[in-house]
C-alpha cells in the first residue's frame, strides 16, 4: 500500500545547464552580498501512497514508524500521489496530512497529485513538486519504473543510514532515448539503446550507452569530475563531464562512429577508444 | 472491441493523409469496419483524397460540439460500404478539439467500428497530440531524409509519454514505421537514406515501404485512395502494409531496385 523510499524533494535545476557553465558576469557588478539564492539538492524519505483507503495507511505507516520512531521523529517527508488511485473518490490529502502531523511528521512537499489535491497542499503551505514526473516517469515503461524503485524500497527496510546511495539512485533505460526526450539519473545512468539525435540525457554519476550515443550527454553534472561516459558509437552532438563540454565539431572525426570512453583529466576531456 | 490507430509523423508532407486514405480503405476492402477521422480541423484534406468533399454537411467539430449526431457526420464511402469518414472542419481552428470532446467521440465510433483510423496534422501541436492521445497503435510515416527521421523520433518520445496508455500505465501504443516516397535508384547512389539508415536510426518494426509512384499523385488528385489503384507499386505496397498489419506474414518489396526493375519489366512499370 505505501512504502518509503529515498528520492530528492528539490529537483536539480537542469534545464541551461550549459548556461550555467559561464559565469554570469552582471552579478560581479553588484556588491550586495547579504544573500544569495543557490540551487541545491537534498535528500528525504518519499511517501508513496497506493492507496486512497487511510484507515489502512494509518495502520500501515505506524507499522512502519515502529520499526524506527527516532528516524522518522519529526522527519521531513514528500507525498507522492503518482500512483495512487485516480478515479473518485480522490485521496483526502487534508486528513493523510493530519494523520502525518499527528505522527509527527512533517510533510515538506507534495507531488503527483491532481489539481484539487495540489490547491489543498498549497492550504497547508506545503510546495507541490513534479520531480517524478520528470525523473522516473521518462522511462516511459512501468517495469523500468519498478527496476527502479524496488531496491530502494528494500534498502529502506533493512537499514536506514545506507552506505552506498550511489547504487541506490542509479538509472537503467532499455528502450531508445527519442529526440527531445531529457533524462536526469541522480547516480549512474544505463541505457541498453541508443540516444537519438535531439536527446539529452544527463547523469550526476557516469553515463553508459549500448548503442549509438546521437544527442547531448552530460555526465558528473553536480560537479563529480571522476565520473565518465561510455557509448558503443560516439556520433554525439555534445559530451560533457562535470561541466567541460564539448560540441559535434570539436570532437575528433577519429573517434566519429567508434566506441569510446571519455573522461576528465586535467580539466579537458579526453576520448578513448574502447 | 474497437482498435485506434494514429498515422502520425511530426513532419508535414510526408504522406500522412495518403497513408490514412489507403489503410482505412485498405482495412474495409478486406471486410473490417472501418472509420477514418481527419484530426487536421482547419486544414482539411482526407475528404478531398477520399473523394467525398461535396458530401461534406458536418463535420468534427460539429459532433464534439454536440451540433450535429455521429451518424448525421459520418460519410460512408461509395466505394466499399464498410467504410466511413469523419471529415474535419474547415472553418475553426485546432483548438476546437477537446480531449473530452475527442474521447466521447472515439468511445461512440469503438461501439460500431472494428478498426478508426486518425489522421493526424503535421506539427506536435493540440491537434497532434490529441490525434495520438487515445490510440492503441501508432503508424508513424517518415521520408527517408534526416529532418523527417528527427521528427519521427520526436514524435515516438512523445507517443511514449504522453498517451492515454502512458497515463494510465497502460501496455504502451504499439509503433510501427512506414517508410513512404522511398526511391531505391536514389538510395543506391547515395542520395537517400536507405531502409537501414533509418531502421538504426529509429530502431522501430518495419511495417513497409511505399515507394515513390506517380499514382499517389494521381490518386490524390482524382480522389480514390492509391490502394485502390492495384497496378501501382504504391497501390501493392500499401495492400501488403494492410496484410502485414493484420499479422499477416508479406515479405517485403520495393526495396531493391532489382526487384523493382523485375516488376517494371513484367507489369508494365507504373
Amino acid at each position: 500500500m505505501i512504502f518509503l523510499k529515498k528520492d530528492d524533494i528539490i529537483p536539480p535545476i537542469t534545464s541551461n545547464i550549459l548556461s550555467l557553465m559561464s559565469t554570469d558576469t552582471k552579478a560581479q557588478n553588484y556588491k550586495k552580498n547579504a544573500l544569495e539564492i543557490k540551487s541545491t539538492s537534498i535528500s528525504s524519505s518519499v511517501l508513496a501512497i497506493y492507496s486512497t483507503d487511510l484507515k489502512q495507511v494509518d495502520i500501515l505507516l505506524q507499522e512502519k514508524i515502529s520499526l524506527a520512531p527516532e528516524f522518522f521523529k519529526n522527519s521531513a517527508l514528500l507525498i507522492d500521489l503518482q500512483d495512487c488511485p485516480k478515479q473518485k473518490p480522490a485521496l483526502d490529502l487534508s486528513a493523510l496530512i493530519e494523520i502525518l502531523y499527528a505522527k509527527k511528521l512533517i510533510p515538506i512537499g507534495i507531488s503527483g497529485g491532481n489539481a484539487e489535491q495540489n490547491k489543498i497542499a498549497l492550504s497547508f503551505k506545503i510546495p507541490v513538486h513534479t520531480i517524478r514526473g520528470s525523473t522516473l516517469k521518462n522511462s516511459s515503461n512501468k517495469k523500468d519504473q519498478l527496476d527502479i524503485v524496488l531496491p530502494i524500497e528494500e534498502d529502506k527496510k533493512t537499514e536506514v543510514e545506507s552506505s552506498s546511495t550511489a547504487l541506490v539512485e542509479n538509472m537503467l533505460i532499455a528502450q531508445p532515448i527519442r529526440s527531445g526526450q531529457r533524462i536526469y539519473a541522480k547516480g549512474d545512468l544505463t541505457i541498453l539503446s541508443h540516444v537519438g539525435a535531439g536527446a539529452e540525457i544527463m547523469a550526476e554519476g557516469s553515463i553508459h550507452i549500448y548503442g549509438a550515443l546521437r544527442g547531448r550527454a552530460l555526465a558528473g553534472v553536480q560537479g563529480n569530475m571522476e565520473s565518465r561516459i561510455f557509448c558503443t558509437s560516439l556520433e554525439a552532438e555534445l559530451i560533457s563531464i562535470a561541466g567541460t563540454y564539448k560540441i559535434s565539431e570539436e570532437i575528433d572525426k577519429e573517434d566519429n562512429n567508434k566506441p569510446v570512453q571519455i573522461y576528465l583529466q586535467k580539466k579537458s576531456l579526453i576520448i578513448e577508444k574502447l | 472491441m474497437a482498435r485506434i490507430i494514429v498515422v502520425t509523423s511530426g513532419k508535414g508532407g510526408v504522406g500522412k493523409t495518403t497513408t490514412s486514405a489507403a489503410i482505412a480503405m485498405g482495412l474495409a476492402k478486406k471486410g473490417h469496419k472501418t472509420a477514418v477521422i481527419d484530426f487536421d480541423v482547419g486544414l482539411r484534406n482526407l475528404d478531398l483524397i477520399m473523394g467525398c468533399e461535396r458530401r461534406v454537411v458536418y463535420d468534427f467539430v460539429n459532433v464534439i460540439n454536440g451540433e450535429s449526431t455521429l451518424k448525421q457526420a459520418l460519410i460512408k464511402d461509395k466505394r466499399c460500404d464498410k467504410l466511413f469518414i469523419l471529415p474535419a472542419s474547415q472553418t475553426r481552428d485546432k483548438d476546437a478539439l477537446t480531449q473530452e470532446g475527442v474521447g466521447k467521440v472515439l468511445d461512440d465510433l469503438a461501439k460500431d467500428f472494428k478498426y478508426i483510423v486518425c489522421d493526424s496534422p503535421a506539427g506536435i501541436e493540440r491537434g497532434a497530440n490529441l490525434a495520438m492521445y487515445f490510440a492503441d497503435d501508432a503508424i508513424v510515416v517518415t521520408n527517408p531524409e534526416v529532418a523527417s527521421v528527427r521528427d519521427s523520433d520526436r514524435m515516438l518520445g512523445i507517443l511514449a509519454s504522453k498517451s492515454r496508455r502512458s497515463t494510465n500505465d497502460e501496455e504502451p501504443i504499439k509503433e510501427y514505421l512506414l517508410l513512404t516516397r522511398y526511391s531505391p535508384k536514389r538510395v543506391k547512389i547515395g542520395e537517400m537514406l536507405s531502409v537501414e539508415d533509418v531502421q538504426d536510426i529509429l530502431s522501430l518494426h518495419l511495417l513497409g515501404v511505399i515507394p515513390e509512384s506517380k499514382a499517389v499523385l494521381n490518386a490524390s488528385n482524382s480522389g480514390a485512395p492509391v490502394i485502390l489503384d492495384e497496378e501501382s507499386n504504391a497501390g501493392q505496397a500499401y495492400a501488403d502494409v494492410v496484410s502485414r498489419y493484420l499479422g499477416e506474414d508479406t515479405p517485403h518489396r520495393f526495396i531493391n531496385e532489382e526487384k523493382k526493375g523485375l516488376f517494371s519489366r513484367l507489369f508494365g512499370g507504373k
